[in-house]
């Protein structure tokens, strides 16, 4: 988007004056902001609704499935039903704080999706320190988290607050340094490099790159998930202990937004995983039509960012909730050490081999796919054991 | 660090909290995380059933057993059938008997399903929790077949049992035992088995065999701290003697002996003997009538009985004194819940807020049955 409105300037679409020229470039901006917006916000509704019908199918049941066809349209009846509700604040509340806290949260999950790499030409901002900046906004969240906690004044809600702040704070460590192995790889943080520096085919994803890599990738995935306050560390809002945590005294819209911002944010760590380790939207050169090319890249970003946001609603169905000196020991003791020596693991590797070891890539991709196949095989092998009927047909 | 000045949290849990199962109110005391101490506060459920008992005659009150615990409403209707039949010394015919442990037992599996999925629940895995409902669903189909409801079913009477096993319903019985013992290694292998399942449950509020017997707790509770005690086995009742089951123990195999993995352990084992014991009766079942004759107008002799049955949540007393006229004098219902709520107070010390719910879902605490 940058380079295309510099490209503008330089052919003096514009013309030579530098008023025309701000007001076309905020005007393009806010578009954009628009139409991210516009994608973001149905993406993290949708997926409500992705989620229930996912789960419920884990839990056979049948899920949401009178709004639209096969209940589609029921993250609308709900946004719906939460704007009509009653906005309460409660009158020992500290009403800016409590009023500020869920703009707090949607921000710090719509700000990353400025530098989201969709395809190679889709990407709003490619900033040259752009997964930095993805880290920084995304860990906004627990300000307004806290904050809500805080501001509720109630003793359920400041719990929930402040097991948000130890925990993400905590698990930024581990996923702050399962990304640098990537940036020691690559030399670069802007997310197009990072993406251009993988290939499409798997043995060229930094999944595969090293053992190194591979560890990292699984520790950034389960650190976002707590990131996230995805089970089994959703221990902010553990619904059976604080009851409904930090968001206990929230009704109405503002509580929507936290838990779309729950869902959005599945999406932004899924990508940044995808981009860092599953090689982004890297697609093979099938077409010389750069719009197509975008439209499958697109696509390939999207189907690899979805399935690992599949896996992480699967886990949800399946977990139950860690405790909290658990999830610490957990984050302290393991994480932490096994990252740092990722990182000083893949420090010698790029030293040995500055331009990657096939043979080791092969080799990953491998085991990748023999733990792929067991996987497969025991979920096949118990979905075939289950003497219950199970709904695998998508539109019950 | 002495220069932070530090206080105690005291945080009102309950009587609306989603894991108290029911209405059930906790003061708890917390520094942080860790519980000084949480003092439960009942009665919110106290709706004098006892009372009723002396108001609506002998017949009129087998319905209001049905609330005593909801949970598992065929103990306390057996119970309640018992106590009156041993007043007046009532005969009940053989497959009268035979029903009675039928509905029971399959009680007692739907009761324990309930409690190890409200487990599942409570840790925060809502997948066990649904699965063990739809199995539970199934049982009080079954039941509704049997009795007509599904929750407070008033099946039995004094002398017996209202109905017959309807055509054809052994063999759906059977068909769901067959059913059932392959879902539980499943259950098992979902969350049972799970590493944080056992993390969370292992080591966590442990009970001795001396403590669970000074604190007066009773049924699974106990067995899990090691005591062998199972009123259908040592003081037998109705036709128990006559059906070959296990009485499983806690054996400390997670951590510490009678911990809540063991409590835990103890409700999906008994689900297995109970389906021993059914698939038992259901083929010995003998002909015959089920309900012995006894007169509408229900007129014991002037006495006082204590009868006691192994519900699902353990050794259940019911003390009922007959004055001779057609209304009891007195009824007493000893029931497991409250005795296991006394123990909350000195177990929770030192535990974290999530083991408290921990300790109450596997104390399989029932806020109706602690209150009456």
């Amino acid at each position: 988007m940058e380079a295309w409105l510099n490209r503008l300037m330089m052919r003096g679409v514009f013309g030579a004056h530098p008023i025309p020229v701000l007001v076309y470039a905020s005007g393009i901006a806010i578009a954009c902001a628009l139409v991210l917006f516009a994608i973001a916000l149905p993406f993290a509704s949708i997926v409500t609704w992705v989620e229930r019908r996912v789960w419920a199918r884990i839990q056979s049941r049948i899920g949401p499935n009178r709004v639209g066809p096969n209940g589609f349209l029921q993250w609308l009846a709900d946004g719906l039903k939460h704007i009509c509700k009653e906005d309460i604040i409660p009158a020992e509340a500290d009403p800016r704080l409590f009023k500020l806290a869920p703009y707090l949260v949607v921000l710090a999950f719509i700000l990353p999706w400025a530098v989201m790499p969709f395809s190679s030409s889709l990407i709003l901002a490619d900033l040259n320190v752009g997964i930095l900046y993805m880290t920084a906004v995304t860990a906004l969240t627990v300000v307004g988290v806290l904050m809500a906690g805080w501001a509720s004044n109630n003793k359920w809600s400041l719990i929930g607050g402040v097991r948000s702040a130890a925990q993400v704070v905590s698990y930024e460590i581990p996923a702050g340094l399962s990304i640098f192995p990537v940036v020691l790889m690559t030399g670069t943080l802007s997310m197009q490099g990072i993406t251009r520096a993988q290939g499409w085919s798997p043995d060229r994803w930094f999944l595969f790159a090293s053992p190194f890599c591979f560890a990292a990738a699984i520790i950034l995935f389960v650190a976002s998930l707590a990131e996230n306050n995805r089970t089994p560390f959703d221990l902010p809002e553990a619904e059976s202990e604080l009851v409904a945590g930090f968001a206990t005294e929230y009704s109405s819209m503002r509580y929507l937004f936290f838990f779309m911002a729950e869902w959005g944010n599945m999406f932004v760590s899924a990508a940044i995983i995808v981009t860092l380790y599953l090689g982004g939207w890297r697609f093979p050169h099938v077409s010389p039509s750069p719009i197509a090319m975008n439209l499958l890249e697109f696509a390939t970003f999207n189907i690899k960012v979805l399935i690992i946001v599949f896996v992480s609603m699967w886990i949800r169905g399946t977990l139950p909730r860690v405790r909290i000196d658990q999830m610490m020991s957990l984050c302290w003791k393991y994480f932490v050490p096994i990252a740092f020596v990722n990182l000083i693991g893949t420090a010698v590797w790029v030293a040995i081999w500055p331009a990657g070891n096939p043979f080791a890539a092969w080799s990953m991709l491998a085991v990748g796919v023999l733990l792929a196949a067991f996987f497969v095989r025991r979920v096949v092998h118990f979905a075939r054991r289950s003497r219950m009927e199970l709904y695998f047909h998508p539109t019950i | 660090m002495s220069m932070l000045r530090t206080e105690e949290m005291t945080l009102n849990m309950g009587p609306q909290h989603p894991s108290t199962h029911g209405v059930l109110r906790f003061v708890i005391r917390t520094d942080g995380e860790v519980m000084r101490e949480a003092i439960p506060d009942v009665g919110y459920l106290h709706r004098s059933i006892e009372k009723i008992a002396e108001k609506v005659g002998y017949h009129g009150f087998m319905p209001y057993t049905d609330r005593v615990d909801y949970v598992c409403a065929m103990f306390t209707n057996q119970a309640w059938g018992m106590a009156c039949e041993k007043l007046a010394g009532v005969e009940v015919p053989r497959r009268g008997e035979y029903c009675r442990v039928i509905a029971a037992e399959f009680n007692r599996i739907a009761s324990h399903l309930l409690t190890v999925g409200l487990m599942g629940m409570d840790i925060g895995a809502m997948t066990p929790f649904v699965h063990a409902l739809r199995e539970r669903e199934m049982i009080n189909d079954l039941i509704e077949e049997l009795c007509g409801a599904r929750l407070t079913f008033n099946y039995m009477r004094i002398g017996g049992v209202a109905w017959d096993l309807p055509p054809g319903w052994r063999d759906k019985a059977l068909a769901y035992l067959d059913h059932l013992e392959p879902i539980v290694n499943e259950f098992n292998a979902l969350f049972s088995y799970n590493k944080i399942c056992i993390e969370r449950l292992a080591k966590v509020a442990a009970i001795g065999p001396a403590d669970a017997i000074d604190y007066n707790l009773v049924g699974p509770n106990l067995r899990a701290a090691g005591v062998n005690w199972d009123v259908r086995r040592d003081l037998p009742y109705s036709v128990y003697p006559e059906f070959d089951f296990e009485i499983p123990l806690g054996s400390g195999e997670w951590g510490a002996i009678g911990d809540a993995m063991d409590r835990y352990m103890m409700r999906i084992r008994e689900l297995t003997q109970s389906a021993r014991i059914l698939r038992q009766a259901l083929t010995q079942i003998p002909d015959g009538p089920v309900l012995a004759k006894v007169v509408r107008n229900f007129k014991p002799a002037a006495g006082e009985c204590q009868v006691r049955v192994e519900s699902a949540r353990g050794d259940q007393g019911w003390y009922v004194v007959s004055d001779g006229t057609s209304y009891p004098w007195r009824v007493h219902v000893r029931t497991g819940s409250f005795a296991a709520m006394g123990m909350i107070q000195k177990l929770s010390r030192g535990l974290m807020i999530a083991d408290l719910v921990v300790l109450i879902a596997s104390l399989d605490v029932i806020a109706p049955e602690i209150d009456r």
